[in-house]
């Protein structure tokens, strides 16, 4: 890895300290068929010194075997990888080269030349800030070079060198060059690049790629390495509103609740206010965190944990935002889709669509047209295949945030993926929004759990009786019941008795049914809590996954497993009902204990053992919990006057 | 504004990924293979996940052939980070004495790397496995994408590769699927060096220079590191100052004579070297392409 730096040798802890701070910049190469990418690619690696003198020996040798150069160097095998395509000597997929120099570290997107490739150039150039489409000098604009061309545009690059090669071909004409680049423009501006550079180069010979030409004198502009070396790319991100995308809600210990994601456009500081979208709630941002201590400030690429002030409900797919500049909110947007699977775009289909850290359900609604990428036509299509390109309206099962494409491509792009075969089938760029709801920015819902419980003086939580029939699971609640009134709370019981003959009167003791049946309790739970109430369960409830269901509709914190453990010979010898009796003769079938199995929960919050305490001193008992547990404060706690500006 | 430099920027992007996988994977593990790149993943988990720990288990594939001073940094590093590490050797394997020189680096790589992976995976039931891979070390590596998709045979399958754009990585499977993922991917060698001697990141000391016992074969250096060492009548291992480019079972490791006992010394020598990274390695001296066949078979 012969770096060309004197410094290396003389004074390695200077070198490392200069190259701590090189940039990177990522480009993709692209060009038709025998345009001489490969080796336009492998002369950058050759030239920058990135080949080792045992790579070097094995390209000799394979250049003897399988080169195409007369028995001289084929820089094209260097980068050629898989073994197919070594043997029909084309680049079939996206490779990613590394090299780098003095001033810059370079990752090239290879992409492929070949017209049904289009799904591989658009995912290499999807990471890509500048783009070199390479015309051989002899051929001139083809119709590859306008879909590449055209297809760069559509994902976004606006720096761009048209790299016309092989110009030793053409006896280095001035004239050939000129007719070519007059073209290009022409074309160029259609698609809206705003920076085309146009560099005669030969990447066989080396021309202009690190040594600017003796056979062109007339050319006076940099070479393709100094270009690369030096040009300023405008990252949009960094000069877009500050946005991230929550990844992963990092909660490391009851106290610490961090949102971790990459932020996306702009930047962030501890205490600007920010909103949550699609929610519209908003706080402040406390700390940026980083195991190397916290930031003052965190910019777009950084990947950080925030905290926020307020404990507001937020989650993995959430967009925050800064509290003016907001992204739009819809459930219908335009956009461009660039398909890419075999199998054809069906529209109305449910697609799965992830954008930034966002699942959500996706139907195109209605293909406008499809677009022509070697004229730009617009055409009537009734589906896309694979490598056509369509205007779509596209709606969603619940409103996401987002920005323009144009404007920021990490809000603004997305992909879609079969809901099957969970493969990728579409890549995507969301236009604006349809109706007018851009403009509607949400305001969280004042009127919330928390008010409303605030409102009755209490928390809201849902306290989870289970235990065998007969164990005595109604009656202790019962009695809990009865003492939360007293303390004036605001309370209801779900048991057997009105659920059973009512909402679930269409259930009845079959394992499916008895998973039918605590679901529906769980929700009903859930609504109840939601209005502010203490709810209290009593159900069998003899599965664990059902009672952890129940679990995870609610708040951490806000569900009380409490065991009611009585030994199955016990409830039987209790069997208030008799049910145990008839369940022995055969008159119940899937009875709980008898013939229908009751997973004994592992870890409850609660757990009462009615062989040792009588009803009212577990009623004592869960209420000395509650209260230990802070669950029958009011809502606001003393200190807790969190200013809401 | 200020932009963000390289290494920045591989570190941002090497913590999006490993938190995507976190997020939409049931059960991730990372593989740590105790060598530099491991130590670079392992210290971007730590970074990813703080203040929590890595969600995830570190899982070591032990061929039984691998030097011994990894053996005590591997535990002696899971144990100062506080994070689960689950230690797989293919039973099989040892049953049939399965060895370097018994057996040939084919079939002991097969056995105790390929087949031992496998069976980890799926004795742990992982859906989805970190590795420190890197694009830039072999041709056939440049292609691959960053979340990368085995079949329930644990077979890469270069023509179905998933487009991957902008940062958006489908993590969905399909019933017996795994993934393999590679947040490295973007890193060079250089990279890698730069950000461990940025960050003082510790890696075991074989990397650097220091007298060791060594006998030639077949013009590789190779270090007796224990009695199961084959030696000619006779022979007596040299000591020679010799440090490593790269780690694995040591009787598949060349070791280079060199001076370079400390961290910079180490980077300087790999900046001035003429030779690749894995020209140490004798599995990657077998016929071209040879490690994209071994991928379609499973190795990572």
């Amino acid at each position: 890895m012969a770096h060309v730096s004197d410094m290396i040798g003389k004074d390695i802890e200077a070198y490392l300290m200069a190259h701590q701070n090189k940039g990177l910049l990522r480009f993709i190469t692209c060009g038709s068929v025998d345009d001489g990418k490969s080796t336009l690619i492998g002369r950058l690696l050759y030239d920058s010194k990135m080949i080792f003198e045992d790579q070097l020996a094995a390209l000799e040798s394979d250049s003897e075997k399988a080169g195409t150069q007369g028995g001289k160097i084929d820089f094209a095998l260097l980068v050629d990888g898989l073994a197919a395509e070594r043997e029909q000597g084309i680049t079939i997929d996206v490779a990613y080269r590394f090299f780098s120099t003095d001033k810059r570290k370079f990752i090239v997107a290879d992409t492929p030349g070949h017209e049904q490739y289009t799904r591989n150039m658009i995912t290499g150039a999807s990471t890509t800030e500048l783009a070199v489409i390479l015309i051989d000098a002899r051929k001139g604009i083809l119709v590859q070079t306008r879909r590449h061309s055209y297809l760069t545009s559509l994902i976004g690059i606006r720096d761009v060198v048209l790299a016309v090669n092989k110009m030793d071909l053409v006896n280095y004409s001035q004239d050939v060059f000129d007719k070519i680049v007059a073209d290009y423009r022409l074309f160029a501006k259609q698609i809206g690049f705003e920076n085309v550079l146009a560099i005669p180069i030969s990447g066989l010979k080396g021309d202009n790629i690190t040594h600017a030409s003796t056979n062109m004198p007339w050319y006076g502009g940099p070479t393709l390495m100094t270009h690369l070396e030096t040009v300023e790319i405008a990252d949009r991100r960094h000069n877009a509103p500050f946005r991230m995308w929550v990844q992963w809600v990092n909660r490391s210990d009851m106290d610490f609740r961090g949102f971790s994601g990459q932020i996306a456009g702009g930047a962030v500081s501890p205490g600007d206010r920010i909103r949550a979208l699609p929610s519209g709630k908003e706080s402040r941002v406390a700390r940026i965190v980083t195991q190397d201590g916290d930031l003052h400030e965190a910019v777009a690429g950084q990947s950080v944990t925030l905290t926020f002030d307020d404990e507001i409900d937020i989650s993995r797919g959430d967009v925050i935002s800064g509290t003016t500049a907001l992204p739009g909110v819809a459930d219908q947007f335009n956009g461009t889709i660039v398909w890419m699977n075999d199998e054809h775009l069906l529209p109305g289909r449910p697609y799965w669509m992830k954008v930034g850290t966002k699942l959500v359900t996706a139907a195109v609604t209605d293909l406008k047209c499809k677009i022509n990428v070697n004229t730009l036509e617009r055409l009537a299509a009734k589906t896309l295949e694979l490598n056509e390109i369509g205007e779509v309206n596209v709606s969603l099962d619940r409103p996401i945030a987002f920005d323009p494409y144009e404007e920021n491509p990490d809000t603004g792009g997305f992909t879609l993926m079969d809901r099957i075969t969970n493969t990728t089938v579409a890549a995507g760029m969301i236009r604006f929004t349809l109706r007018r709801s851009q403009n509607i920015h949400w305001q969280a819902v004042d009127v919330n759990k928390q008010a409303r419980a605030s409102l009755k003086g209490q928390k809201a939580c849902v306290l989870w009786f289970t235990g065998l029939s007969g164990s005595g699971k109604s009656t202790i609640a019962n009695m809990v019941e009865k003492q939360l009134f007293a303390l004036g709370r605001h309370t209801y019981l779900l048991d057997g008795d009105n659920v059973r003959h009512g909402l679930n009167r269409d259930l009845g003791f079959v394992d499916t049914d008895r998973v039918e049946n605590i679901r529906r309790v769980g929700e009903v739970s859930k609504l109840m809590a939601d209005s502010g109430l203490i709810v209290m369960v009593s159900f069998i409830s003899p599965f664990k996954a059902e009672r952890r269901l129940a679990r995870s509709l609610l708040e951490p914190g806000e569900f009380v497993e409490i065991f009611v453990d009585t030994p199955l010979a016990e409830a039987e010898k209790r069997d208030p009902k008799g049910l145990y009796k008839k369940a022995r003769a055969g008159e119940i079938e899937n009875f709980t204990g008898i013939t229908s199995p009751y997973e004994t929960p592992e870890n409850p919050e609660i757990r009462i053992d009615t062989t040792k305490i009588s009803p009212p001193e577990a009623a004592v008992y869960i209420l000395n919990w509650l209260e230990d547990n802070g669950m029958l404060l009011g809502f606001r706690e003393p200190g807790d006057d969190t200013p809401t500006a | 504004m200020q932009g963000l430099n390289n290494l920045q920027r591989l570190e941002a992007e090497s913590i999006h990924i490993m938190r995507e996988v976190v997020a939409e994977c049931d059960n991730p593990v990372m593989l740590y293979s105790i060598g530099k790149d491991s130590a670079v993943m392992l210290h971007l988990a730590m970074k990813a996940f703080y203040p929590s720990k890595p969600p995830f288990p570190l899982l070591h594939v032990d061929t039984t052939w691998k030097f011994r001073e990894m053996i005590t940094f591997r535990d002696q590093r899971s144990k100062e980070l506080g994070l689960e590490l689950l230690v797989y050797t293919n039973p099989d394997g040892i049953a049939q004495g399965i060895g370097p020189f018994s057996h040939g680096s084919a079939v002991h790589t097969d056995v105790m790397k390929t087949q031992a992976l496998r069976q980890a995976l799926d004795k742990w039931k992982f859906d989805a496995a970190f590795g420190g891979a890197r694009r830039d070390e072999e041709k056939s590596r440049a292609k691959e994408r960053v979340f990368s998709f085995r079949s329930a045979q644990h077979r890469w399958d270069p023509k179905q590769q998933r487009p991957e754009l902008w940062r958006l990585y489908n993590a969905r499977k399909n019933k017996g699927e795994n993934i393999r993922v590679f947040p490295l991917s973007n890193w060079t060698e250089l990279d890698v060096w730069q950000y461990i001697y940025l960050e003082s990141i510790p890696i075991v000391p074989l990397y650097f220079a220091a007298e060791r016992p060594v006998v030639s074969r077949d013009g590789t250096l190779i270090m007796v590191d224990d009695e199961r060492m084959p030696l000619e009548p006779g022979e007596k291992p040299d000591m020679k100052k010799v440090r490593f480019r790269t780690l694995g079972c040591y009787p598949l490791t060349g070791a280079i004579e060199s001076n370079a006992d400390t961290l910079p010394a180490v980077i300087q020598e790999i900046l001035l070297t003429k030779s690749s990274e894995r020209q140490g390695r004798v599995i990657d001296h077998d016929a071209a392409a040879s490690m994209e066949k071994k991928k379609q078979e499973g190795y990572f």
